[in-house]
């Protein structure tokens, strides 16, 4: 077959993040031609103001060099210019200025043109020495003018023009920075945000004028721009004029074929325009009316136009929220959404002028909508995580303003403390402890392979890739070191993993609304990448399915952790560990000679009281293991799973003199109606017979705790990687209703979270109202949901007892080739 | 000489699942990791992983590849090199299957 041609106008970073993306999902579908009117490969153009500033150099900042074509086959024309589409021969013209033209035919054409900087028309604007500041030449241009001239002047005080001033004085130069509206960077902050920011430029050595209209531009005795005259008559010295005052989508060469444009080349959520042949992704694209500005949102136009080149046809573009961040280090600015309020908002500041500090967040029916930030902005990722997720904020709006370590009670937390803890750390600061990786290994691979997100840098350090909780730090060096192009993370509608564009979510509703009973049924309709998925989507699928669909659909053993297909715990050294069941934290002096006389025959080297009131054998040998359960006698207790864990339990009215109900055997009853439960992660409870809760009711995913006149129930608790406090969910009278409300609460939790969330975290993301409602309030739902639970645990077997009847025995048993067969 | 051992019936491994055969005397044996991918290719691979010595044979088979239950790296099983980013690589050994019987070269 031939291959299809697809031809790509425009090198920029829009352009070639789209054919990166076409080349994961299709390599060979098409031959690519790509024409640049730079003379370079592809770099990150966001990164020119730290060259400017003189903190990277153009090396350090190339994204795909003229290599990364080679071996993808690409065709790359640099330094020739798209003049003419002809879309009726299906094909374009490129001019390399000396009159030179080439010709390419496409299939499909994508429109990558970017933008081009607004020049005032002003007298004077063609004079040397006035430029924009737009890509390498420009940034070229300026570090040469540095060098030789003193007065530079920057017109308009936006983010580029700001970032132009910083490098220029970094330079040397004595920079002006002239503005038409009343404070500076007026779309991102509001005045008394912006007021902060000029001063502390101003304490680097910028000049502001503001509200000046420039009149026209004068040359010197030397022919180049010598001054800026304003229409109040006053002038002022410039040797260099960087004309910063805007952008305007690039569509001449759009509009010069006849495609329908407005505001920049109009697309469709497909990032087609109104030729469904030709597509265009960045600067130059309006979509619903809007042409974006920054980076974040054409990658994510690039993802969805590569998946329809792809002829995948999975995915629509939406529209973005974009935050952004300026790029003068030193200095902190975060702003995102919508921050200037309006009917309907209100606002929460905090303006602190003497320590440097102001937030303000802008809130709509318990909604965050919009937050600038300045001074500190450590919780920037977390206030547009909370915007773009559209999460309800009532329960925590009154420590909102204080940030998530805060707002969210964590404590020993290494990842969200501090504010720009991030900027200020060295080099050789530790970041991840789980792999070992500081913070200079990260930055040095942002830089060097141009990354973006948080899930690029897991793959090419490790580090946020083991317990996750070094990620808000990385999310933080992330964003000191590319700023707003960093994209923040966001699990609602990003892909489960490299195998699938679909996310948790749509694949919960899909297994669902399908009917999905098998691990290759869901592949096949999902159009998984992967013929048989990975290590990461694999138990999520698994899971998916057989809680979707209990007693119908297949467990798939080979899908699931080694723990969980061994039914141990594995340890360092390839051996196991076993922690037979205790219901309620109890037992017997029977079962305690039996552990006896296991570790003895077994020689199980260590014998541990574990947290969770129960007995660790650790050290046994994988072959071992069903003899272990055999002679234990006992049931699993399941610690190596994503599952019930332990129900822990105190002493209670059974013997305290505190106790006010029988907390030993509710947590018995407990333990028992939930024996077996898988979940998204694991699951742990504790009952205590009074508030003095000896069993630490208050950091478990169910709490329980007796009082006088009943039961009072908390959810969501966590003990683990960050410590959080339970949440208050109801309370009870009876130890029916503990039974029936724990159940419920525990299978919405099954049939709603995505794999490895912690009840906590989906309760974050949902919301502790929306739970409530369905659970407290709803007896009727309530009641469905405890019986779904008990319909999914019925007939559940003691897996250690099935396998010490020969369940799944080539688990655990190793082939063994005498020693006279091998000498290997 | 031959020196293809007889090992094991490549019933005996689950699909994407793995078995180990220890070579030569107990104690001091040599484990060596015998993958039967999706597709009922067989590979067998030094039970150690590149990074600490993971034993890979416990790890999640996908594909041409184990992810090692200790962590995460990736290890293709035909080469036995880890997955970039991560560096390495696990000795290999020559397998072939012959009337469902898988055997194992071991010079
Ligand atoms: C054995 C035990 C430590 C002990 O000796 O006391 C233990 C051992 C392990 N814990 Fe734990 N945890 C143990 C109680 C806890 C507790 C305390 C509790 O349950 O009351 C916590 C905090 C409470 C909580 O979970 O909210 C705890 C929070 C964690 C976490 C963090 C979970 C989180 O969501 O933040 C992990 C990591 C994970 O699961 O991803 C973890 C993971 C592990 C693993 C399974 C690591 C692993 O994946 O291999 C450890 C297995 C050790 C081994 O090789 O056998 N362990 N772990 C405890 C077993 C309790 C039991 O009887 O089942
Ligand atoms: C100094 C600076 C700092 C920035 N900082 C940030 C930041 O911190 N955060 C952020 O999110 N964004 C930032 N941006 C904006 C960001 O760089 C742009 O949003 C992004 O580069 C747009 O990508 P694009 O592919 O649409 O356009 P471009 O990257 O401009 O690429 C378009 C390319 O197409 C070429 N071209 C145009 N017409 C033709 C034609 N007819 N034929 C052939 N080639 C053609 C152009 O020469 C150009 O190389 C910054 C921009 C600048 C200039
Ligand atoms: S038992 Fe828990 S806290 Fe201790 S090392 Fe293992 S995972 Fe860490
Ligand atoms: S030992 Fe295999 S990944 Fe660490």
């Amino acid at each position: 077959m031939m291959k299809r041609k697809l031809v790509v106008v425009g090198n920029g970073m829009a352009g070639i993040r789209a054919v990166e993306e076409l080349l994961k999902l299709a390599p060979e579908l098409y031959d690519i031609t790509v024409f640049g009117a730079e003379p370079h490969g592809n770099y990150n153009r966001i990164l020119l103001s730290p060259v400017l500033a003189g903190e990277m150099t153009l090396a350090d900042i190339v994204l795909n060099d003229l290599g990364w074509y080679q071996d993808n086959g690409i065709t790359l024309h640099v330094g020739k210019k798209v003049t003419k589409i002809d879309r009726v021969k299906r094909k374009v013209i490129a001019d390399d200025g000396k009159g030179n033209l080439t010709e390419a035919a496409y299939d499909r054409l994508l429109l990558a043109t970017g933008s081009t900087p607004f020049i005032l028309p002003v007298a004077g604007n063609d004079l040397p020495g006035v430029i924009a500041y737009r890509d390498i030449a420009d940034t070229e241009a300026m570090i040469a003018a540095a060098a030789n001239h003193k007065h530079a002047v920057v017109i308009g005080a936006g983010l580029l023009g700001l970032e132009a001033a910083n490098g220029l004085r970094l330079r040397g130069m004595d920079v002006t920075v002239v503005h038409v509206m009343d404070w500076i960077m007026e779309r991102q902050l509001d005045q008394a945000g912006a007021d902060m920011l000029q001063a502390s430029l101003e304490s680097k050595g910028l000049k502001f004028l503001l509200g000046k209209h420039t009149e026209m531009l004068k040359a010197s005795p030397e022919g180049r721009v010598g001054a800026v005259r304003f229409k109040d008559g006053s002038e002022i010295p410039a040797d260099l004029v960087v004309m910063a005052a805007g952008i305007r989508p690039n569509t001449a060469l759009a509009e010069s074929a006849g495609l329908h444009c407005h505001r920049g080349i109009v697309v469709s959520d497909t990032l087609q325009t109104f030729d469904p042949k030709i597509y265009a992704v960045g600067e130059c694209a309006a979509h619903r009316g809007i042409a974006y500005g920054l980076v974040a949102p054409l990658f994510e136009q690039a993802k969805v136009c590569a998946n329809h080149l792809a002829q995948h046809g999975i995915g629509r573009y939406q529209g973005s929220v974009t935050s952004t961040k300026l790029k003068v280090t030193g200095v902190d600015v975060f702003s995102a959404g919508n921050f200037s309020g309006g009917d309907g908002t209100e606002d929460i500041v905090l303006h602190d002028k003497s320590g440097g500090v102001y937030k303000r967040l802008v809130i709509e029916k318990d909604k965050l909508i919009g937050a600038v930030l300045y001074g500190d902005t450590a919780d920037g990722g977390w206030y547009f995580q909370l915007l773009k997720e559209g999460r309800d904020i009532g329960a925590v709006r009154d420590r909102l303003m204080f940030g998530d370590a805060f707002a969210n009670n964590h404590v020993g937390d290494a990842g969200h403390a501090g504010g720009s803890k991030a900027a200020a750390m060295a080099d050789e600061a530790e970041v991840c402890g789980c792999n070992g990786v500081c913070k200079g290994t990260i930055v040095k691979a942002i830089r060097e392979h141009g990354l973006f997100s948080l899930e690029d840098v897991r793959k090419h350090t490790k580090a946020s890739s083991s317990c996750g909780s070094c990620t808000g730090l990385v999310e933080q060096i992330l964003a000191s070191t590319i700023g707003g192009a960093y994209q923040a993370a966001d699990r609602s509608t990003k892909p489960m993993c490299g195998c699938t564009d679909f996310n948790h979510g749509e694949v919960r509703q899909a297994i669902r609304s399908m009917k999905l009973l098998s691990m290759d049924a869901a592949f096949k309709a999902l159009d998984w990448r992967t013929p048989d998925g990975c290590a990461s989507c694999r138990p999520a699928l698994n899971y998916y399915l057989i809680s979707t669909w209990p007693h119908e659909a297949q467990d798939d053993p080979q899908s699931r952790f080694i723990n969980e297909r061994a039914h141990a715990n594995i340890q360092k050294d390839g051996t196991y560990s076993a922690v037979p069941r205790m219901w309620g934290g109890l037992t017997t002096p029977d079962e305690l000679r039996r552990i006896a006389d296991v570790a003895e025959k077994y020689q199980v080297p260590t014998l541990k009281v574990t947290g969770g009131q129960r007995i660790d054998l650790l050290g046994i040998k994988k072959e071992d293991l069903p003899g272990v359960w055999k002679d234990l006698g006992m049931p699993s207790g399941h610690a190596y799973g994503k599952s019930i864990r332990t129900v822990k339990t105190c002493v209670g009215a059974e013997h305290c003199r505190f106790g006010t109900q029988r907390s030993m055997s509710m947590g018995v009853e407990l333990e028992k109606m939930l024996f077996g439960m898988w979940s998204p992660h694991k699951v742990k409870l504790a009952v205590s017979g009074c508030p003095r809760n000896c069993a630490e009711a208050g950091i478990k995913d169910v709490g329980v705790i007796g009082v006088d006149s009943g039961w009072e129930l908390y959810v969501a608790g966590n003990g683990g990687i960050k410590t959080e406090v339970a949440e208050f969910f109801c309370k009870v009278a009876t130890r029916e209703e503990v039974l029936e409300y724990s159940a419920a609460f525990l299978q919405l939790y099954r049939e709603e979270a995505w794999y490895l969330e912690r009840t906590v975290h989906w309760v974050q993301r949902v919301g502790l109202d929306s739970i409530k409602q369905r659970v407290v309030d709803d007896a009727e739902q309530r009641k469905a949901l405890h019986q779904r639970l008990l319909y999914a645990l019925q007939g559940i077997v003691d897996p250690w007892l099935e396998r010490t009847e020969g369940v799944e025995a080539h688990e655990f048993q190793p082939v063994r080739v005498p020693a006279d067969a091998a000498h290997a | 000489m031959s020196d293809w051992i007889e090992i094991l019936k490549l019933d005996h491994i689950p699909r994407q699942g793995a078995r180990v055969v220890e070579l030569g005397p107990a104690g001091e044996a040599t484990r060596v990791a015998i993958f039967r991918t999706a597709t009922d290719q067989v590979y067998a691979v030094k039970d150690h992983c590149p990074h600490r010595g993971g034993p890979l044979s416990q790890g999640i088979v996908h594909g041409g590849q184990v992810t090692c239950p200790m962590h995460n790296w990736k290890i293709d099983l035909a080469s036995g090199a880890a997955v970039l980013p991560d560096k390495g690589c696990a000795r290999t050994y020559d397998s072939k299957v012959e009337d469902g019987q898988i055997f194992l070269r071991l010079a």
